[in-house]
Order: structure tokens, then sequence, then C-alpha cells
């Protein structure tokens, strides 16, 4: 399966052991509370932002409907500028085409702008195992890549370093795969983007082969977009002589007109200014400028099984803003890594289940890791409703354990439930039961909830799994119906049960 | 079957329940926002780039003022004489990171985002000149300014490669504390026509 990190447990394993880091979880919080500020004051700025948001939405959804006409449009287009275009059905073909393009001309090393897709297909480590080195150009990523570290955020993979991290990953590694880092490095921010732009500078001037995503892809114009802050897209999609783009089937817009609300809503959803530094447009060869072979690879995998599931295709409207991660209160806790994929947060909690299905135990714990708070459809600049697909999801992991052999703590639960609700003397036993379980859990519990109830935290045995991830409120001792009977409907005044 | 005609038949097998049609609106437009000069002026300065204003009588006294003596080099039809000026004919990149800054015209300004277009015809040059020497000297028309993105994207010719420059080069990468410049031109100054 691409996309996701190989090895990591499932989302409730991963999330214990982030909460227990501490340094991640000040460098999440400063984090996601800045941009989320920035965010709030450029949004309001537009009177309409709803109306600009519909407009988005239906731009994305209206592509998606018709994609194959628009894939072949986009093709055509493409053709016509002087670009030669690519189909891959999964991550290993488009490995395989950027790889062989590569060769072709004889070169051992490629420069990339950050791309989601070409993370999501592994395509550094595919490229290395030809001995072919891919250079990450964006500051974040070059980080991530010099500590040999996964990214966590889809805006800024290094999210969870701070400077005094960065720093010292600058020192010990810059100098082993080209220019190191000055002597005098200091935390400053600015100093390490100044030697970040000398360690890269003398790759740019070097390659000759760049490989790039793209934000968009116009069909009637086969025109691609890629949308940055630093220039290191625009030195990849400039200097080079070949460049390789690898493009989601989804990213493609019907007709240039239809840029409009996206360019307006991408920048300020993302990393909250009215525009991003730099936005580059190029249809396919320009004589005399820049890049004289172009290379379009359009990527399927997964999307198109994606695009079959009736409630779950509106996530490849996602125009990888990354907004739903900065308010999601389980990613700003967690972090992007206990997600184990390149799509954390609340997308990457309905992506990776539509792109991969949910066979594994990974993918299938992501549609939990939500509280459905609905922060994250509330701030998505496309309207993409996730909590419904989250809820979608989780039935969709529950329907993949209808047919096992030992069904799931879940399924039994219910059906004892079931059980016991369907008969009102089985209802009355099973209350008192649990009124003695409440003087007991209420003695051991470690918790408050909200409302000064109490919680049971973790507890033994088969309800391990049901508690690991969350607190268990303690039952109260007296049952509504045991309340009924002693105080008469409450009209003897007696004293209310509860659970303390 | 090729990974096209593959990839297409299952494209359209996951939407064999789905009607195509779907409206778009079109998108709202900003309100009238005054003097959009003006507006202009102060969303480029916000990003942190300078804006110098001028009479078309002064624009070279301007630019070489903007340059302060730094090698430069311009466009084959810039349309004024930079003196010491390298002109442009296919530098390569290594040349052009030995030179200081670029003066170059622009297509369009955009006044709601403070944002500058090139579509880099022979005034403006190719992508690369205006991208490797670290100080850019842009000159925009008061009258290429519009008001918003779509008035923009109305103008704009997508054959064209085009770049959109909002302020200088930044990143927000460590610690989402803002930088100017990382690998762009970490100076932007606007001059601004009339
Ligand atoms: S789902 Fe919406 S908010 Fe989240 S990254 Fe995608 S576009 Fe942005």
């Amino acid at each position: 399966m691409s996309g996701t990190f190989v090895g990591m447990p499932a989302f409730p394993t991963a999330a214990r052991a982030a909460l227990g880091d501490t340094q991640l979880r000040r460098n999440l919080a400063h984090a996601t509370h800045t941009i989320r500020d920035k965010r709030a004051r450029v949004v309001a700025e537009v009177e309409d932002w709803e109306e600009l948001r519909i407009a988005g939405a239906a731009v994305k959804e209206a592509a998606l409907r018709d994609l194959a006409t628009h894939l072949e449009t986009l093709e055509a287009s493409l053709v016509r500028a002087g670009a030669t275009v690519h189909w891959a059905r999964d991550a290993e073909e488009a490995c395989a085409i950027v790889a062989s393009v590569t060769r072709a001309h004889g070169a051992d090393e490629v420069v990339k702008v950050k791309s989601m897709a070409t993370q999501e297909i592994g395509l550094n480590e595919a490229l290395e195992a030809e001995g072919i080195a891919a250079w990450e150009t964006d500051l974040a990523e070059l980080i991530v890549q010099l500590g040999e570290d996964l990214p966590s955020h889809i805006l800024v993979p290094a999210i969870h370093r701070n400077r005094a991290e960065i720093r010292e990953i600058f020192r010990r590694r810059m100098g082993a795969v080209g220019r190191p880092a000055p002597e005098a490095l200091t935390d400053e921010p600015a100093v390490l983007a100044g030697a970040a732009r000398e360690h890269l500078r003398e790759k740019f001037l070097r390659a000759r082969v760049a490989v790039s995503g793209a934000n968009f892809a116009v069909a009637d114009t086969g025109t691609l977009v890629v949308v940055e802050s630093e220039g290191n897209g625009r030195m990849c999609l400039t200097l080079p002589e070949v460049l390789i783009s690898v493009v989601g089937i989804e990213k493609v817009v019907a007709t240039w007109d239809e840029l409009d609300p996206l360019l307006r809503l991408l920048p300020r959803s993302s990393t909250g200014e009215r525009m991003n530094p730099y936005t580059s447009t190029w249809s396919g060869l320009t004589p005399g400028d820049g890049p004289q072979e172009v290379h379009v690879v359009l990527l399927d995998n997964g999307r198109t099984r994606a695009l079959a599931d009736e409630v779950g295709r509106q996530a490849l409207r996602c125009i990888r803003c990354s907004a739903c991660l900065n308010v999601c209160p389980v990613y700003e806790r967690v972090g992007g890594h206990a997600y184990g994929s390149v799509y954390p947060g609340p997308i990457g909690a309905i992506l990776n289940p539509l792109l991969n299905g949910v066979s594994d135990e990974q993918t299938a714990s992501l549609p939990y890791a939500s509280s459905l708070c609905g922060a994250c459809f509330e701030v998505c600049p496309v309207r993409i409703d996730i909590p419904s697909v989250l809820v979608d999801q989780r039935a969709a992991v529950i329907d993949s354990h209808r047919g096992d052999r030992v069904p799931k703590q879940e399924a039994l639960a219910m059906k004892a439930a079931a059980w016991t609700f369907a008969d009102a003397r089985r209802l009355r036993w099973a209350e008192r039961a649990s009124g003695l379980a409440g003087r007991v859990l209420g003695r051991f519990s470690r918790t408050t909830l909200p409302g000064g109830r109490t919680a049971a935290g973790r507890l033994p045995g088969p309800a391990a799994g049901w508690t690991g991830a969350r607190d268990l409120p303690a039952p109260p001792r007296e049952s509504f119906r045991q309340w009924w009977d002693r105080t008469d409907g409450g009209r003897d005044g007696g004293r209310q049960g509860d659970g303390s | 079957m090729s990974a096209r005609d593959e990839i297409l038949g299952r494209v359209r097998a996951a939407l064999a329940d789905v009607a195509p049609a779907v409206d778009v609106p079109t998108a709202p437009r900003v309100p009238n926002r005054g003097d959009l000069v003006a507006l202009f002026v102060e969303r480029v300065e916000d990003y942190r780039a300078t804006v110098t204003r001028c009479a078309p009588g002064d624009l070279a006294d301007v630019v070489v003022a903007a340059l302060d003596g730094a090698t430069t080099v311009v466009p084959p039809r810039l349309g004024i004489a930079v003196p010491g000026a390298v002109v442009d004919d296919g530098l390569s990149a290594a040349e052009l990171d030995r030179i200081d800054a670029v003066v170059t015209r622009a297509r369009v300004g955009i006044a709601e985002t403070g944002t500058i277009v090139l579509d880099h015809e022979p005034d403006q040059g190719r992508r690369a000149i205006s991208l490797v020497p670290d100080l850019h000297v842009c000159i925009v028309d008061a009258s290429q300014v519009v008001a918003d993105v779509p008035d923009a994207i109305a103008l704009l010719d997508p054959a064209r490669p085009l770049t959109w420059i909002s302020g200088p080069s930044a990143t927000s990468d460590i610690e989402l504390d803002r930088v100017e410049g990382v690998h762009g031109p970490r100076t932007l100054h606007v001059v601004l026509v009339g």
C-alpha cells in the first residue's frame, strides 16, 4: 500500500506515544494556534467568504463528476502545448516513469518541488533504489529529509520541530549531502533560512531534471499551477532542462476561469495570507524559456477507488490547504505522525481509507481518530463534509468485519445490548448490576469528566480495547427506573441518585 | 489494456451513478474598494516590499536609484535605458547567479491581494532572469492595476508562462514565523508609474 508509513502502529497506540512527548505537544500547540489566528484574520476580510467556498466546491465537484471527459481534454491540451503525457495506475508505475525519464537524460539526481503526490507514491525511495538522488528543496521538506524524519503536516511538514532542533539537524547533516551549514549558524529563523538558501543554490544551478506536483491542472488550456512561498518551486520549474510533474487525476479543473475561486481560497486557508508569495503556471513548453522537455504523469493510485464511494468521493475536492489539520483538536494534541501517513489530520483520516481501503488495522483505525466536532468542515475551503465521511468510513470498517469468525468486541457488546433492551426484566437486572459497578468503578476512577462525573481509565479484560483510548463514565449507582420507584417519580422529594 | 484506458475505464465505472451536470455559480466579486492604486500600494507594502510611486518622466532616475549601483540584468525590451546593465541574451543560470539585480516590467497588478503578475513577454524577459538575482525592481503602470484575482485571470493568457508575485520570497516553515527571503529575490522593489 502506498502513502502510509511502513510499520506504523494503529492510531491509538501511536497517539498514546505522541501524547507523552511534551516538547512535541508544545511545538504543535504553538504552531497550530499561530496559523489558525492568521487564517481567521484574512478570512474575515472577505465579505462573501461563504459564497466563495460554495463556488470553489462547485468548481471541483463539476470537474470530478465528469472526470473522464476533462482528463481527455487535459491530455489533448498538454500534448498540443508540447508536453508528453503518461498515465500511472499506481505508485510503482508512476515511480518507474519518473526514473526512466531521468535515466534517459543520464542524470543521477533530481531537484524536487514540495509535492504530496510524490510523497504518497514514495518517489524519493524508489529513485534512490535506482541510484538517483532526489533533493527536497522546500525548507520544511529539507528539514525532514536531512533529519531522516517523517513529514507531520501537509503544509509545514516539519511543524513538529522547533528552531533549536532544526539548527542541530542543519549542523549535523548538511555537510554530508552538499554545502555544509556555516560555522556561525544560530537558531534565528532568518539565519536558518539563509543556510538553506546557500545549501540548495548549488543544487538548483546544477540540476538537469526537476520533479514537481501541481496544485491544479486546467483541462481546456493544459496549464499546470504550482502555489508556493519560497521560490524553490520557481527554481525547479525554471532552471532545469527537463521537468516531470506527477499530478493526481483529481487535480483537474475544467477551465482557466475556474481557477479564480480556488486561487482566492487556497492561500487564505492555507498560510493565512491574502496571496502566497509565488504562483507559477505553465502550459507545456515555451521556446527559449524554462525546461524544453516537459512530462506530466497522471496518477490514479486509489483515486478511482475513492471516486466510486458515493459519500467519500467529495474528499477528492481537497486542495491540500491543511486548514482542517490546524483546527483539529485531535491533530493539535497528537501531531501528524500518529496518523501513519503522508496525509495526516482530518483529511488523512478519510483520504487514506478511501484511497487504500480499510483492510489493514492501521488504516482502519483512522476514521476513529476524531471527536466529530465538525471544526474541519467549517474551515474547509471546498466544503468537504469530513465528519459525515468519517462516520461513513466507520461503517465501512464495521462492514469489513461482518464475516469475521471472531467478532469484534464492539459487535458482541451491541448484540448483548440488543438482548438486554428487548426485555424489561433483563433491563432491570442489568441496571442493578451496573449500579454496583458504578460504586466500584467510582472508587477506582482516576478521571473526572466535565460536569463532575467520575470516569474509569483503562479497564482490564475485554473492555481494554475500548477504554484504551476513551474514558468510560462510571455508571450511576441508581438507574432512572430505580429512582422513580423509590421516590414515586420525585413526588416524595427523595434524594437524587448520582454517580459520585 | 494501457494504463490510460484502464484509468479512464475505472473513472467511468466509478461515476456510473452520477449525473455530470453541476451548476458552477459565479464566484462573488469584491465590493468597490475606491482607489485601487492606493490599495495596491498598501497591500504590496504589507508584504514588506518597497513601493516607490513616480511620474513617467522620472522613471529612469527612480530605477537607477533603486538599483544603487548593483550589477543588473534587463530583458530585451525593457523600454528604458539602465546604464551599465547587461541585456539578457540567454545567460546561463550560473551567469545570472553572479548578477545582483534585475529590472522588469509586469503584465498586471492585483489591488486586493497586492500581487504582480509577469507573463514573461520581452519587456519582462525569461522566467530565470527575474528569479536568480537577489533584487527585483519591478515597474508597474498604474493603468495595469485591477481590482481582484478574477480580473487578472480574465486578462492573462494561459498559454504564456505566468509568475504571480506577492512580496519577496518568504517562508513560515520554522515555527510558522514568517521570514522574508529564501530562494527567490529577497528584496522586491515595485516602482509604480503614474
Ligand atoms: S480537506 Fe478541506 S480543509 Fe482539509 S486540507 Fe483539504 S481542502 Fe483543506
